[in-house]
């Protein structure tokens, strides 16, 4: 079992101190990673997704909680302490292509620091495998020789993923690589992300809000509620049979654009109120403030993890 | 016929080169209609929402093209007639609230700037009691809980949802005859989202507005409307009731966007569509789709397909169906 | 491996054909404003003439102690385009000397305290949070403050004035701003998702400082780098003025205007020479600032 796991994540907690009061963005996170999964993790402003996946890339250190990467090595440490060996192996991919290429450095160089920081190419050869990443990605070989402003915002995702590819990682976190995409680029990101990740065996971590995505390019889906998670299960089962309320409202909520998709809506619940603040979090169950089927339970303690069914877990009173 | 444009050119000049964004968009709409007109960012869709109002920026200019609203000609109407239509027929909900939101005046400050201004062509110079009033009543019409805070609240002070009411709510104010929205739900959570569009929706049918949606957001647009107009590169490609625009696209580009979009039914996500928008300095000649298009033929290069009826209500913009 | 080095080499050429465009394009911006153009010429004129002062001044010995009084006193004319000062001496031959202390001036200042508060200022950006940024933050704010003409003065009473104690006056009151235009710029690029990527990737501080955040910078800083060199000539005038900077009988023009502005208003083309000097090169040097600020706005 311990062998399949790419990742363990247990019992994390990230907090902030702010102006007003401390965020407690992940709260009692725990998951695994399966090697040459995609594993998404779902969830709306406020979620801690982000929070989770920035210190699983060390941009913060955890405040509680393990990770654990590989079987061995503690991902606890922040960015500055961590081996060479670690920085190649696990990848980012970030959600605004505005900002994650510096608008000053030609695709070459950008493509090329990796390469060049990690070894991995000799440095007569480095055009050549510039160009062979690109191409890989679907760009062709002449976009090595351009800035980030003379492309488009699928261009630039296709090059920051190139950029995480060329160091020849396991792990890719895609941070809401394709959320601020149109359509069509979003398809071709999302097309490339698939055919790569069979050829070079790549673990995928998507975190995003956008459950049509998720519904096409994960294996199981984890769902995420002001820092803590409250549903996970193969993408499948989750469209098919979703259990938690607060996932039900998510998926009621979305815009479909067919009658198929509109059947797939779960209709017993609508959307209602606010997200809450997360400096000062509802008690018990967070959800509980918005949720149609509450019990007194609900706001006194946290629900447990219940099992539904093999890999299909829920946290909610409601299936005690 | 409440809104009628024909052959609308926008372009946008600067002292080195001219951008002709739309370039000859056709699009009416009758009294409580609802329609949509889909497009992706760059397309126009911006402008040509801003032509209607004949709010756009300095650089901006028709050289062609009518829009008549009720049956003026808007670009020929005075400043004062147009006033009074901005701040009483037609309202507009923008992309971003924090663009229409000054974040320096309080939330009262600015409703009640726009209260007062209709109220005034209506001949009436309200107190600040039955601005308050009034205030109140929209403010629950959008279902914005605690009116008090909100009123003496700044921009910042409120969440993303709550400014996206506070916007509905001053759009609706001027909107008495035409809602136009600009991607009202872009940034906001998709919980939230479905609560907005929902009241939009209420707020629509229950005033008798017609509407204009934009958006890039085709399950948006799909659940929003009766009719849909596509809108590429500045001209309009296709034209069809919603529902039957959605599940027999006529247009390569509709066709292609539609088959892009992620499914909750069903796995696998279209090619994408390759290409970029053309270069508004420079555009193609003929169909503006021409470049990307995968069923081009040598005369979609040359001259611009005409408006090609498909059916009854279904109208194409293609030399594929001539 | 005959052919891969020949894929490379086109690359190669490629990649130097595209940098060339670059500068092509940078020039192109620069000269399309006429004034950027006039300036650039007045610099290369003033600098020719600071350079070869010896061949380009009329009387070359009269840039330092000359006396011919008979020839003092002498209002403008074909043979003294800019009359003579008290002791006979060619004002005009002066002013094109004091061109030559002017740019060594810019030269030295600039080249001390730029670089050094560029860096300075990256580093204390880069480290936010820790102790280096306080230090380096806390030092800046202590020169800011203290006012500049009481600085040179302490430092001219405990060194002797002359020109070059007048230019480290001028780089310990310049420094600071370097520091805080590079930290500001510095701090908010900082968490930019392109430096987490390239921190993420294992690039070293180095890389990140010249190479990912100095280039964003570098237009900003070129741009205070020509307008600054206008201030620093007034700034050495006014030191010069006040006596604690360059002494008579060198061709400074501040010293000049000084020396020559007792000898107002019979002798008025004394003054009006070298006071037209410092004039004309903080003009030539605002306009190619301008212009090195358009060729970098687009960014």
């Amino acid at each position: 079992m311990q062998d399949d796991v790419i990742l363990n994540v247990s019992n994390l907690r990230k907090y902030f101190n702010t102006t007003e009061g401390v965020v407690r963005a992940v709260d009692g996170v725990s998951f695994n990673v399966e090697y040459g999964e995609t594993l998404a993790l779902v969830g709306e402003s406020g979620s801690g997704k982000t929070t989770t996946g920035h210190v699983i890339m060390g941009f913060y250190p955890p405040d509680d909680g393990k990770i654990i990467y590989k079987g061995i090595y503690d991902l606890s440490s922040p960015m500055k302490k961590r081996t060479l060996e670690l920085k190649r192996d696990i990848q980012i991919v970030f959600q605004d292509p505005g900002t994650s290429l510096n608008p000053k450095r030609m695709v070459k160089d950008i493509i090329t620091l990796p390469l060049l920081v990690h070894r991995t190419i000799e440095k007569k050869r480095i055009y050549e495998k510039v160009a062979e990443l690109l191409e890989y990605v679907g760009l062709s070989e002449e976009f090595m020789f351009k800035y980030p402003h003379e492309l488009g915002g699928g261009e630039k995702q296709l090059v920051a993923i190139a950029r995480a590819l060329a160091p020849q990682p396991s792990f890719i976190i895609l941070d809401e690589s394709t959320s601020a995409l149109d359509v069509s680029s979003q398809a071709k990101v999302l097309n490339t992300l698939v055919k790569i990740q069979k050829e070079l065996r790549l673990t995928y971590l998507l975190i995003t809000h956008d459950l049509g995505v998720v519904r096409n390019i994960s294996q199981r889906v984890m769902i995420m509620y002001l820092g803590k998670i409250y549903e996970e299960a193969p993408t499948e089962e989750f469209f098919k049979s979703p259990m938690h309320p607060y996932t039900q409202m998510l998926l009621s909520s979305i815009p479909t654009l067919s009658e198929d998709d509109e059947k797939i809506k779960p209709k017993e619940i609508e959307s209602v109120g606010e997200i809450p603040s997360a400096v000062k979090p509802p008690t018990g169950c967070r959800f509980h403030t918005r949720c149609p089927f509450a019990k007194p339970v609900c706001s006194q303690q946290d629900p447990p993890d219940i099992i539904a069914n093999s890999g299909h877990i829920v946290r909610c009173w409601l299936y005690e | 016929m409440l809104l009628e444009i024909n052959d609308l050119h926008v372009y946008y000049k600067s002292y080195w080169y001219t951008l002709k964004v739309l370039n000859g968009v056709w699009l009416r709409l009758d009294r409580g209609e609802r329609i949509g007109v889909i497009g992706e960012s760059g397309s126009g869709k911006t402008t040509l929402l801003k032509s209607i109002l004949k709010i756009l920026p300095q650089n901006g200019m028709i050289p062609r093209g009518e829009i008549r609203y009720d049956g003026k000609d808007i670009l020929k109407l005075s400043g004062n007639e147009l006033s009074k239509i901005r701040r009483k027929e037609i309202g507009m909900i923008f992309q971003d609230p924090m663009a229409a939101l000054n974040p320096v005046f309080k939330i009262k400050d600015q409703l009640y700037d726009i209260l007062k201004y209709k109220m005034m062509i209506e001949g009436h110079n309200p107190s600040s009691k039955e601005l308050y009033e009034e205030a109140s009543k929209i403010f629950s019409d959008v279902r914005l809980p605690d009116p008090d805070r909100v009123l003496e609240s700044y921009p910042f002070q409120l969440s993303g949802g709550m400014r996206q009411r506070v916007m509905i709510a001053m759009a609706l104010i001027s909107a008495e005859k035409l809602l136009l929205a600009d991607e009202p739900t872009t940034n906001l959570d998709v919980t939230i989202q479905d609560q907005i569009l929902k009241l939009i929706h209420r707020l629509v049918m229950q005033k008798n507005l017609s509407t204009i949606l934009v958006s890039h957001a085709l399950g948006m647009v799909y659940q929003m409307t009766d009719r849909v107009y596509v809108l590429y590169a500045g001209d309009i490609m296709e034209e069809a009731r919603t529902r039957e625009l959605f599940s027999h696209p006529k247009h390569p580009y509709t066709q292609l966007l539609v088959a892009s979009t992620p499914r909750l039914s069903s796995v696998g996500v279209g090619e994408g569509i390759k290409g970029k928008l053309p270069d508004y300095r420079n555009p193609p000649a003929g169909c503006r789709f021409a470049p990307r298009c995968p069923y081009v033929m040598d005369k979609c290069i040359n001259t611009k397909p005409g408006k090609i009826q498909v059916n009854r209500e279904h109208v194409v913009s293609c030399y594929l169906y001539d | 491996m005959q052919k891969t080095s020949v894929q490379e080499l086109k690359f190669i050429e490629l990649e130097r054909k595209i940098k060339r465009e670059n500068w092509r394009r940078m020039w192109f911006r620069f000269k399309k404003s006429k004034l950027s153009i006039l300036g650039l010429s007045m610099i290369l004129v003033l600098l020719f003439m600071a350079v070869f002062a010896d061949y380009v001044a009329p009387y070359p010995s009269h840039a330092g102690l000359h006396i011919a009084f008979k020839n003092a006193y002498k209002p403008p004319s074909l043979e003294y385009i800019l009359g003579t000062d008290m002791y006979g001496r060619d004002v005009f031959s002066r002013i094109i000397f004091g061109f030559r202390y002017a740019f060594m001036m810019i030269g030295l200042v600039l080249s001390l305290v730029a670089p050094t508060g560029v860096i300075l200022g990256l580093l204390a950006g880069y480290y936010r949070g820790t102790v280096i940024e306080a230090i380096i933050v806390r030092l800046s704010d202590i020169f800011i403050s203290l006012p500049p003409l009481v600085l040179a003065l302490s430092i001219a009473s405990i060194l002797e004035p002359n020109i070059f104690n007048a230019m480290m006056a001028v780089s310990l009151m310049w420094w600071p701003w370097y520091v805080k235009l590079t930290y500001s710029m510095t701090v908010s690029l900082r968490n930019e998702p392109f430096i987490l990527a390239a921190e993420s990737q294992g690039a070293s501080t180095l890389h990140i400082l010249f190479k990912e955040l100095l280039p964003i910078q570098l237009g900003t800083i070129l741009t205070k780098v020509t307008l600054d060199a206008g201030w620093i000539i007034l700034i050495g005038a006014a030191i010069s003025f006040v006596g604690l900077g360059a002494q008579p009988p060198t061709p400074e023009l501040g010293t000049m205007v000084s020396e020559y502005s007792k000898y107002l208003p019979e002798y008025w083309w004394m003054s009006l020479g070298p006071a037209a000097g410092i004039i004309l090169i903080i003009l030539a040097f605002n306009l190619l600032g301008d212009g090195i600020r358009d060729v970098f706005a687009g960014e």
